[in-house]
């Protein structure tokens, strides 16, 4: 399904259009990792709502991002349960080993580092969430263990691919 | 020994799919309550239940019920709060994961009660396993006859839809979630109207936590009677117990209303970590006023809490112990209420910005003196003028902390520096 496609079918669920805005904007970042204006301008226009309207809620909601976020979004809790738990001490680590501070990104755009008010997941706390999945009970040997295998998935070109490929151009 | 009754299937294989909680004796209930039921006996049964909200305030749902008008002349709806945000607090996002039929089950039996044929889940949007399986259910619910038009033969019609809520802990309060819900950024309304006579849309509108509603098909099948046998009359049922902070064992426990606070820390829950002492504890995520350990033989019910100057709130029970600073955990609770404030109101959009500016200098060895006579002016001047119960929530458990352990904001300002550090 196209965006479009998608939130109509959202929209489709309520009797009024700007009850889809939220839900438009989920299926939106999604699609496009965050939220810049032509987008929400989009949005706005499949919906037929003011475009004020959603520009409030892409601001309002923590959840919404109008700056681009790093592919993996580090999402620590420092709530008072992770608190308890020494989250502090995965920050520090945090922000030491990827060489950024909170609220930044690594240069290559792979990380983004946050901290997050409570993700409900206090019995495995100290927890962070990264993109969908929550990752609980961390140390930093965990914390450490769980950068190598993100990067992992972000296999980059060597040589022999861009071999294979063939010149550029053909 | 206390049989689990809410949390019965969550460590069952595959106890999210419907042809486990079919085999469970799953629906029976919503057979049971559109075959031998009429709407108005559900509400008389859960009203006798003495069922109370599990989100919070307690307000018996039995009595929310029947607040809504019969002959509406409008569509009436069904909110379900699964918007799970008051820290320490993961009861409903369990449930979700791991028995999401249990919740639609109530739901069905709710929206028959109330005369709604449209209920939505309002679920925060980290949630996403949550999300997904009560997507899952919700389909395999309507693929079976659960759901959708001519339930099990009946008049009845009914929908569940989910609307994914985006991070923002105010949505927790009725009439936020209904705003955020009619696509607008999430302010409570002003009271009344009330919900369940102009609520979502301007309609007949009941608003449930996931615990209470998955309570319903237990209290159907089996008797009020049998609900009101458990714990305390005037506060009952099983209850679902959230245990974090620095305790051996943390979890999700399933005991009966009004359990000693102290049973379920130190028998449940393993009590303190290795070498150290309980010093606090907060009964019901952090709106609860903390209770030092001396208070700890207090029963986990609505009234008993209410009688000890905390609450039972969400029972997000967080255990705090002697290597802990509580001027350190009052800031960064207080901090969590000045981000999550919604700005609506002046008393807690500007009240708590000031609370945490003189906490933070407290706390990093900067205070001044005056400075526990400021945060107490701060209090009196948010508490019982906000719009809503969070401004609230921040008043009470920053006096308790100040009330219960005054010395160590005390050392903090006259000595300059944290003991604790």
């Amino acid at each position: 399904m196209t965006m479009r496609e998608k939130i109509e079918e959202a929209a489709s669920r309520y009797p009024d259009q700007r009850s889809a805005i939220m839900p438009a904007l989920l299926i939106a970042q999604r699609e496009h990792g965050h939220l810049p204006g032509p987008v929400l301008a989009e949005v706005a226009d499949i919906l037929g709502v003011e475009r004020i309207w959603v520009y409030e809620l892409a601001t309002f909601y923590t959840l919404f991002h109008t700056e681009p976020v790093g592919i993996f979004h580090l999402q620590l809790c420092d709530n008072v349960s992770c608190m308890l738990r020494r989250s502090e001490d995965l920050l520090r680590h945090l922000e030491e080993v990827l060489g950024i501070k909170k609220g930044g990104t690594t240069p290559d755009g792979l990380f983004t580092l946050s901290t997050v008010e409570c993700l409900g997941a206090c019995e495995m706390a100290p927890v962070m969430q990264v993109g969908d999945d929550y990752h609980g009970d961390l140390d930093i040997a965990r914390i450490d263990a769980l950068l190598d295998r993100l990067r992992a998935t972000v296999r980059r070109p060597t040589g022999a691919d861009l071999a294979a490929a063939g010149p550029p151009g053909e | 020994m206390f049989e689990p009754v809410l949390l019965r299937n969550v460590d069952v294989p595959d106890g999210y799919l419907l042809s486990t909680y079919e085999a469970g004796g799953g629906y029976r209930a919503l057979a049971k309550a559109l075959r031998e039921h009429t709407p108005d006996e559900i509400i008389d049964l859960v009203k006798k239940s003495n069922l109370r909200g599990r989100g919070g305030a307690g307000f018996p749902t039995g009595l929310k019920w029947s607040f809504v008008p019969k002959r509406a002349g409008k569509p009436k709806y069904l909110c379900c709060n699964a918007d799970e945000g008051e820290p320490g607090t993961f009861k409903d996002r369990i449930i979700m994961e791991r028995d999401p039929h249990q919740l639609i089950e109530g739901m069905a039996i709710s929206a028959y009660a109330i005369g709604a044929e449209t209920a939505y889940v309002y679920i925060r949007g980290e949630y996403t396993l949550a999300i997904a399986r009560l997507e899952q259910a919700i389909a395999e619910a309507h693929a079976k006859g659960y759901l959708g038009t001519r339930i099990l033969g009946s008049d009845f019609n009914f929908v569940v839809h989910i609307h994914c809520g985006a991070g923002a802990y105010i949505c927790g309060e009725e009439t936020a979630m209904l705003d955020s819900l009619e696509g607008k950024r999430a302010q409570p309304r002003l009271k009344p109207p009330f919900p369940a006579v102009e609520g979502l849309y301007a309609s007949p509108t009941v608003i449930n936590n996931v615990e209470t509603l998955a309570c319903v098909p237990h209290i159907v099948a089996r008797g009020a009677d049998w609900f009101r046998g458990i714990g305390p009359d005037k506060s009952p049922g099983p209850k679902l117990y959230c245990l974090s902070g620095q305790v051996r064992k943390p979890g999700l426990y399933e005991l009966p209303m009004g359990i000693p606070l102290r049973d379920l820390v130190c028998d449940h829950a393993g009590g303190p970590l290795p070498g150290r002492k309980l010093k606090a504890v907060i009964p019901g995520g952090v709106s609860a006023p903390l209770i030092p350990e001396r208070g700890l033989d207090v029963g986990m019910d609505f009234d008993s809490l209410a009688a000890a100057g905390s609450m039972l709130g969400s029972a997000g029970v967080i255990v705090i112990d002697d290597s802990t600073c509580i001027v350190k955990v009052a800031t960064r609770i207080i901090e969590f209420f000045h981000h999550e404030s919604c700005g609506k109101c002046t008393p807690c959009r500007e009240g708590l910005n000031w609370v945490v500016k003189v906490l933070r200098r407290v706390e990093a060895g900067r205070g001044a003196p005056g400075d526990m006579e400021q945060l107490g002016a701060l209090c009196k001047g948010i508490f019982g003028n906000t719009f809503c119960a969070l401004g609230d929530g921040a008043a009470m458990g920053l006096r308790a902390a100040l009330a219960h352990f005054e010395h160590e904001f005390v050392v903090h300002i006259e000595e300059r520096r944290c003991p604790f550090h």
